[in-house]
């Protein structure tokens, strides 16, 4: 009996203390950017870094260091594209929707990555967490259109078969790396 | 690194200009890999390594450092911003020499080390050849560079933007020492409003007058702001400025501030651009560290600060007031003007905002005058312009034309003509902004006042080239999903607007428009354009009422004859795979993307239309011509 209760409360303590330290890095990175609201969009940028989307409960601990009301955070938070309040996955596919893009027919692009990733309509992240497909406007690629940008790394003048071939190499990788 | 530390008067300036200077001349060549966002796309880092190695290999003695004249006969080996012709990348070129090699790999390395590099040879394969066979060496002699001036692009591309004594090898921040130790602010502002310089975003707007503005405004706070959230769809020429030559940009706001009487400076950038903001941040380090940025600047009694805000996300940010309520940390939505920002500005003080290009035109104004620059462009459009080059044209990237340079010599000169060997169609000049022109515009000048006279504008300076295959009411749509989806929802007829002249474009487009479609959408445009209060809901109709105006015959195709005569809006197409020339390869079921395609192996293939998503890679791939449209 007393062991059940001993565990029950160290299970307690530790989830405590992980939502401690959740907000201690947060605190962090409130005081690297200074409690200002003018440091408000930089401080959101860098907890979605950190967690590749802005937990409801991390903006209202944002809301009340910077003593903004929560209204205003959460305003900036969803006026802003590059800001999800939705989990990311592990993995960011991006593909240009810039002019040159779209004139040098990058819509096969996005249906064969769709295609390939398993997404339904309106779905943007896998099931399993592990691929979010963002449609972005113009990442300054344009003379290598159509641009696809797989984890950072830009990749031009895609074709359907290309873009299969870099998602696959990126599964080989991710299946090495286990191993 | 501080390549270059505290500099206290314009003589050790131009002291750290000859040491650089000769300690480059002094037999050294440079091998310059370009360094901008395509080519780095494009492999350059590998070939980076590849020199590297190839080099070392061979015992070259390799400059570490830019400026070092104890060891005669050496190689550097750098990264360089742009050159602009990104189609060709990755680049590398070789100075003093000027030899232009195009699309090179890894596996070239040891040829130009040892031809070029060591014995001054040129490997003739990896110079860019024209459709005649004939090879350019250098890159002034190419086609696509013979028939531009480049004024801000000139140092990008030959510099290393990584270390700031190449940039003032090139008479760089030169225009601050001389603006500071030499002209009131007055002369500054009426040095650049005699240039007859205009605002570079699109707008316009002549610079030394709005400088004038915010100077005759009394106020012991004033800020410089640098608009580099370039969200235009298309343009790229202010991230290849800040990536290629980003000391420029600081050297214009230096000027700015110090005619004004700011003291702080902002220069808000898209995130979209890692590499500009990574440049950046060591350019404006390395510009404090030599006392060219930051408290008493060169020793005189001028301070001026930088900071880098890094935008999230909104086109509608590139508006002036919305961009300055973004750095304040709010929503980024425009409010009404007046008060204009020389009034009341960022945090309620005095500001001037301006586009990248043009601060990075301010310091060639102060070094060579007004009258030089003048001597470009026409008369109300003075100077160069940046465009884009993008689309259905043989030769893509960047280019610099003196204002007034026709459409036809952009297109046809510069651009080589069109790639897909189709006709040419029309040219999208400004993006969601902007609007079209066609055949007959070909002899058009290309500058503010004659590009607004036929319903297009400069814009940012995007130039998409279209062929024959690009359907004009799908060009219309592509652009209104685009501003529908930036309006920050401020304005009923912006936010409402947008969305109901999508869903016209989207029915015609679909095959389910009408007549009166055409009507109630050019209803709209002028409804949304009237009742909206920034430049973004103004102008978003434009893109329509272009369309509408020179190519009504494809829209009344669309709703009349449901076809589009492009043959591209997927409405109207469907794939089909002719039997009798079928010869049962497998191509097309192993390329199609969604394995729409089966059948048996010598037997005529089939495609399931329901699976089918009309990409046309079938039809591209087929090599019996067994695929029909």
């Amino acid at each position: 009996m007393e062991v059940q209760q001993l565990a029950q409360a160290t299970a307690a303590s530790e989830k405590e203390s992980r939502a401690s330290r959740r907000f201690e890095k947060i605190q962090a990175i409130v005081e690297q950017y200074g409690a200002a609201e003018s440091a408000l969009i930089p401080i959101l940028q860098k907890v979605q870094e950190e967690y590749r989307y802005l937990p409801e409960e991390i903006l209202t601990f944002v809301a009340t260091a910077l003593n903004l009301p929560p209204a205003t955070v959460y305003g900036v938070a969803t006026f802003y594209a590059q800001f999800s309040l939705e989990p990311k996955g592990k993995y960011i596919v991006r593909v240009c929707d810039g002019t040159a893009c779209h004139v040098r027919k990058n819509q096969t692009l996005i249906s064969t990555v769709k295609e390939w990733l398993g997404l339904k309509e309106g779905q943007s992240t896998t099931e399993d967490m592990r691929y979010t497909l963002e449609i972005v406007s113009c990442i300054g690629a344009c003379a290598l259109a159509p641009a696809v940008v797989i984890n950072g790394k830009v990749h031009g003048q895609m074709t359907p078969e290309k873009v299969t071939k870099a998602l696959e190499e990126l599964e080989a990788a991710e299946k090495a790396e286990d191993k | 690194m501080t390549p270059v530390t505290k500099l206290s008067s314009p003589q050790e300036l131009a002291e750290v200009k000859q040491k650089t200077l000769s300690a480059l001349e002094t037999g050294c060549t440079r091998v310059l890999v370009c360094g901008g966002t395509g080519c780095m796309a494009n492999g350059a880092p590998a070939v980076m390594e590849a020199l590297q190695k190839a080099l070392d290999e061979r015992n070259v003695p390799v400059r570490v450092d830019l400026v070092d004249d104890s060891k005669e006969g050496t190689v550097r080996l750098g990264y360089s911003g742009c050159p602009g012709f990104c189609q060709v990348g990755p680049i590398v070129r070789i100075l003093p020499s000027d030899y232009f090699y195009i699309k090179v790999t890894p596996e070239d390395a040891a040829e130009i080390v040892e031809k070029t590099v060591q014995k001054g040879e040129v490997v003739d394969r990896l110079l860019f050849t024209d459709n005649d066979g004939k090879t350019y060496a250098k890159r002034n002699e190419l086609p696509f560079y013979r028939d531009q001036v480049n004024v801000v692009l000139a140092d990008s591309g030959i510099i290393e933007p990584g270390d700031i004594r190449d940039y003032i090898a090139k008479d760089g921040y030169k225009a601050i020492a001389e603006a500071l130790f030499g002209m009131t602010s007055e002369a500054v502002i009426a040095e650049v409003t005699q240039s007859g310089l205009r605002g570079r975003g699109g707008g316009g707007f002549p610079t030394g007058v709005k400088w004038g503005f915010t100077q005759r405004v009394q106020s012991p706070k004033k800020y410089v702001v640098c608009n580099a959230d370039e969200g235009d769809p298309g343009a790229f020429m202010d991230e290849s400025i800040m990536e290629g030559n980003p000391h420029a940009l600081l050297e214009g706001m230096v000027i700015a501030g110090y005619a004004i009487g700011a003291d702080e400076g902002y220069i808000y950038v898209r995130a979209e651009y890692p590499l500009a903001i990574t440049r950046l941040r060591t350019a404006i380090a390395q510009a404090e560290a030599a006392n060219l940025l930051g408290d008493n600047i060169l020793g005189s009694p001028f301070s001026f600060h930088i900071h880098i805000k890094e935008g999230a996300g909104a086109f509608v940010c590139g508006e002036e007031t919305a961009l300055i309520s973004s750095i304040e940390g709010k929503r980024g939505m425009p409010r009404p003007k007046p008060p204009f920002p020389a009034n009341s500005g960022l945090w309620g003080k005095p500001t001037v905002v301006n586009n990248v290009e043009t601060f990075a035109n301010v310091p060639k104004i102060i070094l060579n005058g007004a009258e030089w620059f003048r001597s470009f462009g026409v008369e109300k459009s003075t100077g160069t312009k940046v465009f884009a080059l993008t689309g259905a044209v043989v030769n893509t990237g960047l280019i610099e034309v003196p204002m007034g340079t026709t459409l036809g010599d952009v297109v046809f000169k510069i651009g080589g003509g069109i790639r897909t060997g189709k006709g040419f169609k029309a040219v999208q000049i400004g993006g969601p902004s902007g609007g079209c022109l066609t055949t007959e515009h070909i002899d058009l000048p290309l500058d503010y006042d004659s590009l607004k006279a036929a319903g297009a504008m400069v814009g940012s300076g995007g130039l998409v080239v279209m062929d024959e295959d690009t359907c004009m009411v799908e060009v219309a749509r592509y652009f209104m999903q685009f501003t529908q989806k930036e309006s920050c929802g401020k304005c009923v007829l912006c936010r409402e607007g947008t969305k109901q002249m999508l869903a016209l474009l989207e029915k015609i487009v679909g095959g389910e428009g009408t007549l009166e479609d055409i009507e109630l959408l050019e209803e709209l445009a002028v409804a949304v354009r009237d009742g909206s209060l920034c430049g973004l809901g103004k102008t978003a109709p434009n893109p329509v009422l272009s369309t509408l105006k020179y190519f009504r015959d494809e829209y009344l195709a669309h709703v009349v004859d449901k076809k589009c005569p492009a043959g591209e809006c997927k409405a109207f197409k469907g794939y089909r795979i002719i039997e009798e020339k079928c010869k049962g390869c497998s191509l097309c079921a192993r390329k199609c993307p969604v394995g729409a395609i089966s059948g048996e192996p010598k037997q005529p293939y089939t495609i399931d239309q329901e699976t089918c998503i009309k990409c046309g890679v079938c039809f591209d791939v087929c090599r019996f011509g067994a695929v029909e449209k």
